[in-house]
């Protein structure tokens, strides 16, 4: 390709004890969060947990009400949005509707003085592969083409870091998932730090090296998608972030390595490094597809060691790759089980008897003081 | 009878137009006229005397361009004021602004009449002299009003986020409105100092009462059609009218071109699904 900016002075974006309020409405509270120069940052969270104002309070479009925000060692507080080496893609894209895509790209060039953009446009359309479009209007392209514009607009100021906010919102689902490798592509190329603000969990666990869920203007977790998948440590990432199935009950004792769990006249075990939990109200978690599900008759079968829980089919999906059961466990609540099709017949039918277990070391354990519904109704 | 009900509907319309155009179409027939006696009112003999002497009846052109050179400093003015004042109403917070807000409509709700009579008791009273500054003062008091809320409209349709980008894109709060603001909002305000050209062009009832000797087109065509009106006036209502068609007809045809360059460049989607389709289609 030949179109490759090349940013080589990327840095890290430093927010330090960041905090909006509107009125009496605390939007952020108090974020301290570093993220690594080059990385493809997504910040995920429901609407309204404050993941948009703050990509706006790094874009320079909203004030702080406290707080510093530092470029490497910079700090851009203070910076009006025209004077930050950060550029934006907007939700809904917000491209120049009375200029051409190649005045569009242009812009922010020319706004900065520079008098001949060509060469440097054409590279950037050709990168975003629209090169044939520079003198049509946004209004005569594609949503997808209309997003690439967009990207390569921000793009072209090699931008210390690049905001996108809801970037794939306006697109269906099938040129989303395009967007999604597209957008990796182009960010593996120019190397420039993305921060990326989306409520699409599947759409921040496909894009991001690094995940920060959001919640109430706080980060509830931060990490590789597949480490807070796996461990999540609140039970609100446990629930927003894929599906968990979560028992509370009460911390009992420990044996060697794990943590020991009374619930609903059940004991389960939970690796004490895969506790977050200091209080004795705890929520035993684990993941739908980690659960395997066994009729009543061969529970025999069952390891020794394994978490188990007796149940009632009560719903059968079966989905092609996978068949979801649900289960109704005997104090009423419903776990969800995932199961590979790999042998082709033999499934459980709903009403028959079956016992579910899983290995202790798939198991998490979360703090129970707070319930274990938060996040659940948020699912986009 | 069969027929009749299947073109009912067009052969109303054609009334409807008729009825609309027919008053237009005498003026027009009747620029060709040379009347008999003093008014031009039935036909009598085809002439272009009114056309090649336009300005032959004394006073006929001197008060058109009076109301010409009116109506475009009164829409200069009215323009730049009410632009201002659309801008601080959708843009700022501040006091006393849903009064001014209700208060901008009221020239356009105010009967003419009464608000030509106030505005001679107004000047009446604070001696002063009637004549082109005050039927200009009139003129943009209410086309003012039309700017306002004309371009409040265009601003309130735009979305703000446009203008983040530009700001984005390092440009400053100057630079925003000279490449982004300004072009976006540039239609409606042209569009709304052509509506007040020609309201102002065209007013007579608040004209007249602050004229003062001064004599605008519809001032003048009132004095002249008690004597009988001379047909220079039906020449210059002719090329009014066509002047008005034409920006009307280049207007559409503006959109027109627009609207057919969009259909006819194909909106070619990311995916080659589109031409997979068109191909299976052929």
């Amino acid at each position: 390709m030949a179109a490759s900016p090349g940013n080589l002075d990327v840095q890290d974006l430093h927010l330090q004890g960041l905090t909006k309020r509107f009125g009496d409405f605390v939007a952020v509270d108090n974020l301290d969060l570093t993220i690594p120069a080059g990385s493809f940052f997504a910040l995920l969270g429901a609407s309204g947990c404050g993941k948009t104002t703050t990509l706006r309070m790094v874009a320079g479009l909203e004030d702080p009400t406290e707080g510093t925000i530092s470029l490497g060692d910079a700090d851009i507080t203070k910076l009006r949005a025209f004077e930050r080496p950060v550029n934006t893609v907007f939700q809904s894209y917000a491209l120049f509707p009375h200029l051409d895509i190649f005045e569009n790209v242009a812009f922010g060039l020319r706004r900065r003085g520079i008098k001949d953009v060509q060469k440097q446009v054409e590279d950037m359309l050709e990168l975003v592969e629209l090169s044939t479009m520079a003198r049509r209007k946004p209004s005569q392209l594609s949503g997808g083409q209309q997003q690439r514009v967009a990207v390569a607009r921000a793009l072209i100021n090699h931008p210390g870091v690049l905001l996108l906010d809801e970037p794939l919102g306006a697109l269906d689902l099938k040129l989303r998932r395009q967007m999604q490798i597209e957008l990796k592509r182009i960010q593996d190329e120019v190397g420039t730090t993305f921060v990326h603000v989306t409520h699409d969990q599947e759409e921040a666990m496909t894009m991001a090296d690094t995940v920060a869920v959001m919640n109430a203007g706080r980060i509830e977790q931060m990490g590789h998608p597949a480490d807070i998948y796996e461990l999540p440590r609140t039970v609100f990432v446990a629930n927003f972030l894929g599906q968990s199935n979560l028992i509370a009950g009460k911390r009992t004792g420990v044996s060697g390595d794990d943590v020991v769990v009374e619930a609903r006249g059940l004991t389960f075990l939970v690796p004490s490094d895969r506790c977050s939990c200091t209080t004795e109200d705890m929520i035993v978690g684990v993941r739908p597809e980690k659960l395997t599900i066994l009729d009543k008759a061969d529970e025999g079968q069952v390891p020794e060691g394994h978490n188990r829980v007796p149940g009632r089919v009560t719903d059968v999906s079966y989905t092609g790759v996978s068949t979801q059961y649900l289960v109704d466990t005997p104090w009423g609540q419903e776990l969800g089980v995932f199961e590979q099709n790999v042998v082709v017949g033999d499934r459980c039918d709903v009403g028959d008897e079956v016992v579910l277990h899983w290995a202790p070391a798939h198991t998490f354990g979360l703090d129970g003081s707070a319930g274990a519904t938060a996040g659940s109704e948020l699912e986009d | 009878m069969h027929w009749l009900r299947k073109n009912l509907l067009g052969i109303i319309a054609i009334l409807v137009l008729v009825y609309l155009f027919i008053p237009i179409a005498v003026i027009m027939v009747l620029s060709f006229n040379k009347p008999q006696g003093k008014f031009n009112l039935s036909w009598n003999q085809f002439s272009t005397d009114a056309w090649t002497n336009l300005c032959g009846v004394p006073g006929v052109c001197s008060s058109f361009v009076k109301s010409i050179e009116i109506g475009i400093i009164a829409t200069l003015i009215a323009t730049a004021l009410g632009t201002m004042v659309a801008f601080a109403l959708v843009r700022y917070r501040f006091k006393g602004r849903s009064t001014t807000n209700l208060l901008i409509f009221m020239p356009m709700a105010t009967p003419e009449v009464v608000m030509g009579a106030s505005l001679l008791a107004l000047f009446l009273n604070l001696r002063f002299p009637l004549g082109e500054v005050t039927v200009l003062i009139a003129h943009i008091m209410f086309i003012i009003s039309f700017v306002v809320v004309t371009v409040k409209a265009r601003l309130q349709g735009m979305d703000p986020r446009i203008e983040e980008a530009a700001r984005d894109l390092y440009a400053d709060p100057r630079a925003v409105f000279r490449y982004v603001t300004f072009p976006l909002v540039l239609p409606g305000i042209l569009g709304a100092a052509l509506l007040g050209f020609s309201l102002s062009f065209d007013d007579f009832i608040i004209s007249y009462f602050n004229a003062g000797t001064l004599v605008t087109f519809p001032i003048y065509i009132w004095g002249a059609a008690q004597r009988g009106i001379p047909v220079q006036v039906n020449a210059l209502a002719t090329i009014v009218f066509l002047v008005a068609l034409s920006i009307v007809l280049i207007g559409q045809f503006v959109s027109y071109r627009r609207r057919k360059s969009l259909e006819s460049v194909p909106i070619i989607d990311d995916e080659a699904l589109t031409s997979v389709d068109a191909l299976s289609r052929s």
